[in-house]
């Protein structure tokens, strides 16, 4: 017998990165195999090829680095990056948006910052904000449901064109997201009473929008697994649902002709998605409590305000990534009290 | 102090829930650990100068003889565990690895091991100083794990003034079960030492905290108190317990004292800034039983125990055995790999098997190789900054903070801005871990540089 010195504590509770990742990820398989249905095979290929662009960007930089790539590559997090890049793009979208967005992703938005846990900003968010503003046209071009089951369908090989962006007598019935739609004809003068006779808000996904918008409630329920796991808490999505209903229904309440609802804008665009796994991703979000409420709020009253006001018809990218630049200024500023200081670190009085 | 703060059994904020693992020992009786052929009994256990022998090789020892003596307060005597002939005054392997020296004593196979040596003295009938007198003779140390002489910690300084005895059995570390044991089994010795020990601090009141895990060490403390009642005792003077909620790390006396009165103690100030002097069950238990006998320490109750252990149990075990002899008489096989002394969280890892059970070993708990394997192989990753560490920290420090300054070396940082003198090791931070950082290791670390910087 042989008695090996190691200092304490010697008992670990059993958390892990690669267990973590692996968790998010059973919780985002739902919605994503829903959207695979929706929009069919070429959905599925846009998803491999931006999962394979995330692993192959993490790959080469850790070569470079002279890193032992597998190790790292097991531990779920590029692939996990990709996959969420995947589920905010246009289902249809072409091959190249998917891997110049995964190799953005990895490299200039996470190696280039050191690797896992070293990044500022969200590396899925940073890639399609990237994507957004160099291929604007491609980024926007959305495509109404066509169900894998469904008769007209690309099939195995002619999805594999869409894909490729060499379809040319597929013509899928071009569309416009209901956020798209909303701005553009409230810019037209038309008002929302009018512009969304069309558009009902289909709860069950079954509208334009990317994978991780239109599947809202297999999202939601998604992200209550992972609390109820213990992955995430629940102060981040709360708050950022909250940020982004409070307002919706206020200005809904004052001029409905101008301003959507709050179960619209919940279920529109990157909003649950954002709030329960873009938002919460632990290395660019704050660590205390306080600091997640505030943090969520913000990212939901950004969402709002660029939703409603700026340029664009949807806002979560930019408003987790503004918001990942003050989290560690919120960190600084809300740091739990300790024990026996008082807030500013002086020792209690006796 | 107010009765409401007093009833509202509040635990302290954050800290973490390991699989308590005490099972195995929890129900069990603690048996006497047969005398072993050979003890070693280190000079130097404890903070202050180390006591130098005052018996010779050769010369022969009665069990309970004095040993060793210093004339240092923060020092105490030793006594001879066993009785037998002193073999040797050398140099022997500690438990932290430099070799100290100790008194090799060989006992007398024959012998009956009696505590021939102390008589029998009227504790009652002694003023407050005489007692942390008596105590010291006795060579108590907090059984606890802490091993601080236990006279110097019921001394009030002059400008203070002490209400309470707070009394710690919430034996919070997994596995360990030594205390729970001792409150069971010796309730009215623990009763008895409370009161001596409230007479030594001038406290008229003592609380004894157990984790509400040993129901059973309630009831019978909780019967001791009614056979110890005496006229004056009320709702505010007198021994009482009270159960506070199984968390880790509620042994601290931080934590106990946050959840029994729901007040923190000031950064850098001690209990008894807010007249409440701490002590651990096990060393008033051993006090009860000894100060009357007018004996010295010479055994202690240590959980014997671990996934590597075949008969384990609570043992009484002479000081100086050697952890080889308890883990053969246990049953430790061959697959055994880490031996912790004290409990998992905040133990030690034995560096070798020779080392000999000292005062403040509460437990010896054994791992196997498979056990180790699911710790060891675990890959470290980089902070990726869940917060479950912030979230555990029963101070309200920020480990992944401190663990990345760490790793910049930015120790001032660490100790200015970020506190890390509050930090009192309990482990929870590398517990949570998911990135498997040895967040509480790199403290230390960083602690041992701040205090030489200090010092230079």
């Amino acid at each position: 017998m042989s008695a090996v010195p190691i200092a304490s504590p010697h008992a670990h509770g059993g958390a892990g990165v690669s267990r973590i990742m692996a968790k998010v990820m059973l919780a985002l398989a739902p919605a994503t195999l829903y959207g695979f249905w929706l929009y069919g095979w070429p959905a599925i290929y846009l998803w491999i090829v931006t999962v394979l662009a995330a692993l192959l960007g993490e790959a080469t930089c850790l070569r470079l680095a002279d890193q032992p790539a597998r190790p790292v590559l097991l531990d779920g997090s590029a692939l996990l990056t990709g996959w969420l890049l995947a589920l905010s793009l246009p289902p249809w979208a072409p091959w190249w948006l998917g891997a110049v967005g995964g190799l953005f992703a990895t490299i200039v938005a996470k190696q280039v910052f050191g690797g896992l846990g070293q990044n500022l900003f969200n590396p899925a968010m940073v890639a399609r904000v990237a994507l957004l503003i160099s291929f604007p046209v491609p980024m926007t071009a959305w495509v109404a449901p066509l169900p894998l089951t469904a008769a007209g369908a690309p099939g195995l090989f002619d999805g594999l064109l869409v894909t490729l962006g060499s379809a040319t007598q597929l013509d899928a019935v071009s569309s416009a997201s209901l956020l798209g739609h909303a701005k553009a004809e409230l810019s037209r003068g038309v008002d929302l009473l009018h512009s969304l006779g069309g558009h009902p808000l289909s709860l069950a996904g079954y509208r334009p929008g990317s994978l991780g918008e239109t599947a809202g409630l297999l999202i939601a329920a998604g992200g209550i697994a992972m609390i109820v796991m213990g992955v995430i808490s629940w102060h981040i999505p709360a708050a950022m649902l909250a940020g982004i209903a409070l307002p919706a229904a206020i200005g809904h309440a004052v001029d409905p002709a101008r301003y959507l609802d709050a179960t619209t804008h919940i279920f529109s665009g990157g909003a649950l998605l954002g709030a329960f796994f873009i938002a919460t991703d632990y290395v660019t979000s704050p660590n205390t409590r306080a600091g997640q409420l505030l943090f969520g709020l913000g990212c939901g009253l950004l969402t709002y305000v660029i939703r409603t006001w700026g340029g664009y018809p949807e806002g979560v990218a930019f408003a987790v990534l503004l918001m990942n630049a003050l989290a560690p200024a919120i960190d600084r500023l809300l740091k739990p009290r300790i024990y026996g200081r008082n807030r500013k670190g002086a020792p209690l009085p006796s | 102090m107010k009765l409401l703060n007093y009833f509202r059994g509040e635990a302290f904020q954050r800290g973490v829930h390991p699989p308590s693992c005490k099972e195995a020992t929890a129900g069990r009786p603690i048996r006497r650990l047969p005398f072993p052929s050979r003890v070693v009994v280190p000079l130097s256990q404890h903070i202050g100068k180390t006591p130098r022998p005052v018996v010779r090789v050769g010369q022969q020892v009665v069990r309970g003889e004095p040993i060793a003596k210093s004339d240092d307060w923060l020092s105490v005597p030793h006594h001879a565990p066993v009785t037998g002939v002193v073999e040797a005054i050398e140099l022997r392997p500690s438990a932290r690895g430099p070799w100290i020296e100790s008194i090799v004593i060989r006992s007398h196979p024959g012998a009956t091991q009696e505590d021939l040596w102390g008589q029998p003295r009227d504790i009652d009938a002694m003023e407050g100083a005489e007692i942390l007198q008596a105590i010291w003779d006795t060579g108590m140390v907090g059984l606890g794990g802490a091993a601080f002489p236990t006279h110097a910690k019921l001394t009030v300084p002059k400008q203070a003034k002490v209400h309470t005895l707070v009394v710690n059995g919430c034996e919070c570390e997994p596995y360990l079960t030594c205390d729970h044991r001792v409150m069971v089994e010796q309730a009215d010795d623990l009763v008895r030492g409370i009161r001596y020990a409230m007479k030594a601090t001038g406290a008229t009141r003592a609380i004894v905290g157990v984790e509400d895990n040993k129901p059973d060490a309630v009831v019978a403390i909780q019967a001791a108190i009614e056979r110890d009642r005496r006229p004056g005792d009320d709702w505010e003077t007198g021994v009482f317990v009270e159960k506070v909620p199984t968390k880790y790390p509620q042994g601290s006396e931080k934590m106990l004292i946050m959840a029994l009165f729901g007040f923190e103690i000031p950064s850098g100030q001690l209990p008894v800034s807010l007249g409440m002097v701490v002590s651990n069950v096990g060393t008033l238990a051993a006090l009860g039983q000894l100060l009357p006998a007018g004996r010295g320490l010479t055994e202690r109750v240590v959980t014997v125990t671990g996934p590597g252990v075949a008969r384990p149990g609570d043992y009484r075990v002479a000081l100086g055995t050697p952890l080889a002899e308890v883990l053969a008489y246990a049953g430790a096989p061959a697959t055994a790999r880490q031996v912790i002394m004290g409990g998992p969280m905040m133990g030690q890892s034995a560096a070798s098997l020779d080392v000999p059970v000292t005062k403040g070993v509460s437990g010896i708990v054994v791992m196997r190789h498979d056990d180790m394997a699911a710790v060891e192989n675990r890959r470290t990753y980089p902070c990726i900054k869940c917060g479950e560490c912030v979230e555990s920290c029963p101070m309200g420090l920020n480990p992944s903070a401190l663990g990345m300054l760490a790793a910049k070396r930015e120790y001032d940082l660490m100790g200015s801005d970020f506190h890390l003198g509050d930090c009192f090791e309990c482990g929870c931070c590398t517990y949570v871990c998911p990135s498997n950082i040895p967040l509480v290791q790199q403290f230390r670390v960083a602690k041992q540089i701040l205090r030489e910087k200090a010092a230079s």
